[in-house]
């Protein structure tokens, strides 16, 4: 039995590249030490806030505002979340198999799988 | 057509147009990437204020030839009417956006301003600018604060560009000849109070404070710049001068 608990943040981006806690090193090769923002941005009234990329900021109103100037400059946006990368819990590419594999034969989950009776309209 | 009203307005568009040229020096060359977006954003802000104007100025102009395009890349530096403040370069960052705040803020009270004027073409350039001004003075204020409240470093960076630029807020609010209340409708020099009350509170926060009894210099509204000045044009104008009617 040798299942690997591990933490990953950001997709598969281990904590130590997740921008936060970057060691100085490796601050100069990414030209900052701020931490990563993941961007949400919701188009339109009543849609849903959709994730739109991640980018530097020393804090969250800095966030927002490189957000409006990196996401939004082409009217893509009417609103903005940002969440520091390094809350974003992500899970493991190597547990794709054992996560998402065994929902691939279960066909009866799709409501197109059961037949309805001719008399029941409109669904 | 009066000849106030036009120089009014070229020297609205002359200050937005150089600023966004000194700003746009940045361009690539920000200190990180999304505020080298953040500062190009502002620049293209400013640059289409400049470019409204232009466009005012020469259709009053009633002379076929006056274009925009003639306005800004045809005029040599002592018919440019710009701030002098616009025009100096910038050392580092702290310059940069020390001077939007100062900018933004001039730029915010005479447009609220201009927005009551009977020209309605004003007007209206004054009211889609300054939605945009409003932003440009919330981004300058919060690096202002987080440079002046931050290490030592950054602050006696920011105090540094504050000595070198203080000089040159003087002009902001002295009227030139083209901008007398009965020409703009208000008093300008009424608008320094709320200007230093608006500065003040981002000072007091930034923990910096007003330089007090400083000799202001004066001439960019009349066409009499620093030493700056002919270098920018001369970089921002070559094209047009070389290629004459050369088109993107």
């Amino acid at each position: 039995m040798s299942i690997r608990i591990q933490k990953f943040y950001y997709g598969d981006i281990p904590e130590e590249k997740s921008g936060a806690f970057m060691p100085s090193s490796m601050a100069n090769e990414a030209s900052s030490g701020w931490p990563l923002w993941e961007v949400f941005i919701r188009s339109k009234q009543g849609l849903d806030h959709k994730h739109a990329g991640s980018l530097h900021a020393a804090d969250a109103a800095m966030a927002i505002e490189n957000a409006r100037d990196v996401y939004t400059r082409r009217q893509e946006g009417i609103s903005i979340w940002v969440v520091e990368s390094k809350y974003v819990h992500a899970s493991n590419p190597d547990d794709a198999e054992s996560f998402y594999d065994p929902a691939s034969d279960k066909v009866y989950r799709h409501p197109t799988f059961y037949d309805l009776p001719d008399e029941v309209k409109h669904m | 057509m009066s000849i106030s009203k036009l120089d009014f307005l070229k020297f609205q568009a002359d200050s937005s147009h150089i600023l966004s040229q000194r700003n746009a020096e940045l361009c690539a060359h920000g200190p990180i990437l999304e505020q080298d977006i953040a500062i190009t954003n502002i620049t293209l802000d400013l640059l289409g204020q400049a470019r409204n104007f232009y466009q005012y100025a020469a259709t009053l102009s009633g002379d076929p030839v006056v274009t925009e395009d003639s306005l800004a890349y045809l005029r040599n530096e002592r018919e440019y009417k710009n701030l002098l403040l616009v025009e100096l370069p910038a050392a580092d960052w702290s310059y940069t956006v020390l001077r939007q705040l100062f900018y933004s803020v001039y730029q915010y009270l005479v447009f609220e301003q201009l927005e009551k004027s009977t020209d309605l073409q004003i007007a209206a350039i004054a009211t889609k600018s300054l939605k945009e001004t409003t932003y440009h003075i919330k981004w300058s204020s919060e690096w202002v604060i987080r440079l002046g409240d931050g290490t030592e470093e950054s602050h006696s960076r920011i105090k540094k560009a504050l000595v070198d630029y203080w000089p040159y807020t003087g002009e902001l609010f002295i009227p030139a000849p083209y901008e007398t209340e009965t020409l703009l409708g208000f008093d300008l020099s009424a608008l320094k109070y709320g200007w230093l009350k608006q500065i003040s509170a981002v000072f007091e926060e930034a923990k910096l404070s007003i330089p007090e009894n400083i000799f202001m210099q004066t001439g960019g509204k009349t066409g009499v710049h620093t030493e700056h000045l002919g270098f920018l044009l001369a970089e921002m104008q070559h094209l047009q001068r070389s290629h004459p009617g050369a088109i993107w």
